[in-house]
């Protein structure tokens, strides 16, 4: 039982990861038609805004420490962050620890100007090209990117702790009943799915509530009439691409914690988020949250190790195997709406 | 009147035979005019040092390819001569090898064994290259070290730690000096029985690749010889990211220290998991949870930052230590590059100096001269103390470094302490061992090529 819960937890975070960039894809598909494989290169985008930012608030003079001596015998070079100067030592240092979290102020804005970017810059010229040449000027594109962060990065992975305040796990089999230590569970990984959870209820509400996501909604539904109507639907979408790409940049900014980011980080995502947005239907945002949670789950459960005893290598094919199944069986996924793909 | 011999079936027999010989590659014919594959004839001679450029370990080759190019200057006679003063050899004096003046071409791997062999093909077949060495994957070392058995030339391993580099998959025209995962597992073992106790139970997470299996297999056998129980032995797949489904279930096995048999980037991210369960913080079986690295590299622990802390794994090598030769290495580098240099930069140090040192010695570069040059060389001052080149299997036997992650690190290259230095013998075994594919396994014929 204490497993199957472990997993079930496990599958969440993993779920949260997968379910936010599925529904920037799922945006930008619904909105604009295009099928984007930069969005995995988005999603990193967003970490290193994280790594940046902790890099701006590192910004160090070099003092020289005679009591010390470096690897060749000189005296000592440290490295004295600014924030230090500018407000002592121990909130210089309470800030730097506060990094991921703050990045998000810097993330968000640096991602809608990127999403800007890239569909004023590129995208839009593919809108009335087929999704082959959609996905193949993307996929380039997500190579370049990772690229360019590797040249500045380089390629090893970078540590971007969480805030000391939330190191350690919480045990929920405590709390539920169970012995101690055998459902634990990091609070950044629950911060993550909380986090997640308030990002995609705001995304539906800003849709389901505010003129412009009805006007967007409207224009997902037939952009034709849309525009016959005087609404410059294009500039509209032009924005979504832009807060598509600020939610996957949130999701890579408090992902940095879990794992240390790297260049390509995002195509590690990428293909499993496109089994997700086609499992969850095309078009549909809440199939794809729901599928990206669920396939999440079921990646934890056959990553346990009674399961690959009996199933060895089942972590490995799990999520393209339930993929075949449901499309099988539901040829639009789980929430496809008809007609979209279908043309 | 004159009959042609010319018929059909001639005609046919004739183009087969040229075509069969023109399809051959030039690899195998290119050099037929030589005593050798690719025997220098004019005043300089070309290394070829395949090193991964792109791909995730980029970093760990260019640190490989910094210091090949302080090789070749010191070889040359530029720069301070790094260990070249402190080699117990003293051929080699700074004018080249053999009075020829020492090139490089270079070759990315991706650490992907056939773009590794394509790049190692194309410097040997294009470049002329007399030997080809470097890499940062046991999967590559393998794979380069056939092709450079079936072309002729000599294959001076660089970052590979597999027991099948110089055990199964061993061949006489391939050397390693780097030491190997049965050496982690024997330096380990009495040293984490005297930290943590005869009496533990241990989970392992193993990369699901050759180097994971040799690793896991290493590790098990020494520390249950020591007395420690392995309760669980978890395969990964080696394009995992998250490992907190794996990590997870570890508390509820009812272990009491996780082995990760990981590398690179699989072992950054299962490290940092396995801290943010808080598996360190926890108590089981009446003792504080632990977790061990079998194989540290510097950008892995940079990689991982604070998580490694306190944590101890083994290294081939490592700038603090204070030998003659590591002393002159490091400060060779480090005036060169502003930072010290990493156990893969000294690794591939070494073994150019050895190649070349070994060609003098042998007075010629027909590579099985060099071979047996290289075999059961006994050799000193080159950081690792009195070493030696065992021509049973050409590999390296040296102290081992048991380290741990520092707890004050000064500097992002300050990142980990030595614990103890094993010495050679406790490592050592026939070279016939279970582990290393037992009496099957043999080097073959040395091979000339050309």
């Amino acid at each position: 039982m204490e497993a199957i819960i472990l997993q079930i937890l496990n599958g969440l975070d993993k779920g949260s990861a997968y379910a936010l960039i599925a529904l920037g894809l799922t945006l930008i598909f619904g909105t604009l038609g295009v099928v984007n494989f930069a969005h995995g290169a988005l999603f990193m985008i967003g970490a290193f805004c994280a790594v940046t930012f902790s890099r701006i608030l590192t910004l160090s003079h070099t003092v020289v420490d005679e009591t010390q001596t470096d690897f060749l015998g000189n005296p000592l070079k440290v490295d004295v962050p600014y924030l230090h100067d500018l407000f002592g030592q121990a909130t210089g240092d309470a800030i730097i620890d506060w990094a991921v979290p703050l990045s998000i102020l810097f993330t968000v804005p640096v991602m809608m100007f990127v999403g800007y970017a890239m569909e004023r810059g590129l995208i839009k010229h593919f809108y009335n090209r087929p999704h082959a040449d959609q996905i193949l000027v993307t996929f380039g594109l997500a190579i370049v990117l990772q690229e360019v962060i590797k040249y500045f990065y380089g390629a090893n992975p970078i540590p971007t702790p969480a805030p000391q305040a939330f190191a350690g796990s919480l045990d929920f089999g405590a709390m539920l009943g169970f012995d101690p230590n055998l459902i634990i569970y990091p609070y950044w990984r629950i911060i993550y799915f909380i986090f997640s959870a308030i990002i995609i209820g705001a995304v539906f509400a800003f849709l389901q509530y505010t003129t412009f996501g009805m006007v967007v909604r409207a224009g997902m539904a037939d952009r034709e009439t849309v525009g016959l109507l005087g609404i410059n639907i294009d500039k509209r979408f032009t924005i979504m691409f832009g807060l598509a790409a600020a939610v996957a940049g949130l999701a890579g900014v408090m992902y940095t914690p879990i794992n240390s980011p790297n260049y390509h980080m995002g195509m590690d995502f990428l293909v499993l988020s496109f089994v997700v947005v086609v499992v969850g239907g095309m078009g549909s945002l809440p199939g794809a949250v729901l599928a990206g949670f669920l396939l999440g789950i079921l990646e934890s459960f056959a990553s346990m190790r009674e399961v690959l005893e009996i199933l060895p290598g089942l972590n490995q094919i799990i999520i393209y195997l339930v993929a075949i199944i449901i499309l099988l069986t539901r040829p639009r996924g789980l929430m496809g709406r008809k007609g979209v793909m279908e043309d | 009147m004159s009959k042609s011999n010319f018929t059909r079936r001639g005609l046919l027999k004739t183009s087969a035979v040229a075509g069969a010989g023109l399809t051959l590659p030039t690899i195998f014919t290119a050099q037929s005019a030589h005593a050798f594959t690719n025997e220098p004839t004019g005043g300089t001679v070309t290394l070829g040092f395949n090193v991964p450029q792109t791909g995730p370990y980029a970093d760990e080759g260019a640190d490989e390819l910094r210091a090949y190019q302080l090789a070749v200057e010191h070889l040359n006679g530029g720069g301070d001569g790094g260990m070249l003063n402190t080699f117990s050899s003293k051929e080699l004096d700074g004018t080249g090898i053999l009075g020829k003046k020492v090139e490089y071409v270079t070759g990315d791997t991706q650490t992907k064994s056939d773009a590794a062999r394509a790049s190692a093909k194309s410097m040997i077949e294009k470049d002329g290259a007399i030997m080809i060495t470097g890499g940062s994957s046991s999967g590559v070392a393998v794979a380069v070290q056939a092709l450079c058995q079936e072309a002729g030339v000599i294959f001076m391993a660089g970052l590979t730690h597999s027991n099948d580099t110089t055990g199964k998959d061993k061949k006489a025209n391939g050397f390693r000096h780097f030491f190997n995962s049965y050496m982690s597992g024997a330096a380990l073992a009495p040293v984490l029985a005297n930290a943590y106790g005869k009496d533990r139970k241990a989970y392992h997470l193993t990369a699901d690749y050759n180097w994971g299996y040799t690793t896991e297999e290493a590790v098990r056998a020494s520390t249950e010889a020591m007395g420690w129980e392995t309760v669980a032995a978890v395969k990964t797949p080696l394009t995992q990211t998250d490992f907190s489904s794996y990590i997870a279930p570890v508390l509820q096995s009812g272990a009491d220290t996780l082995v990760l048999n990981h590398y690179g980037g699989n072992m950054v991210n299962s490290l940092t998991n396995a801290v943010q369960f808080g598996l360190r913080d926890k108590q089981v079986n009446g003792k504080d949870f632990q977790i061990v690295v079998p194989l540290y590299s510097r950008l892995m622990a940079k990689g991982a930052g604070a998580n490694v802390k306190g944590i101890f794994g083994s290294t081939n090598w490592h700038w603090s230590l204070q030998d003659e030769g590591s002393k002159a290495f490091v400060k060779s580098f480090g005036t060169k590059y502003g930072f010290p240099p990493s156990q893969a930069a000294h690794t591939t140090y070494v073994q150019t100096l050895l190649y070349a040192d070994a060609v003098q010695r042998a007075g010629s570069f027909a590579p099985c001269a060099v071979a047996e040059a290289l075999e059961d060389y006994e050799f000193d001052g080159l950081g690792n103390g009195k070493t030696l080149y065992r021509g049973a299997d050409h590999q390296c036997f040296k102290d081992v470094l048991v380290v741990k992650g520092k707890e004050n690190p000064t500097s992002e290259f300050d990142l980990l302490e030595i614990v103890e230095v094993t010495p050679a013998e406790q490592v050592t075994y026939a070279p016939d061992h279970p582990q290393m594919g037992g009496a099957e396994a043999t080097l073959g014929a040395c091979n000339n090529g050309a």
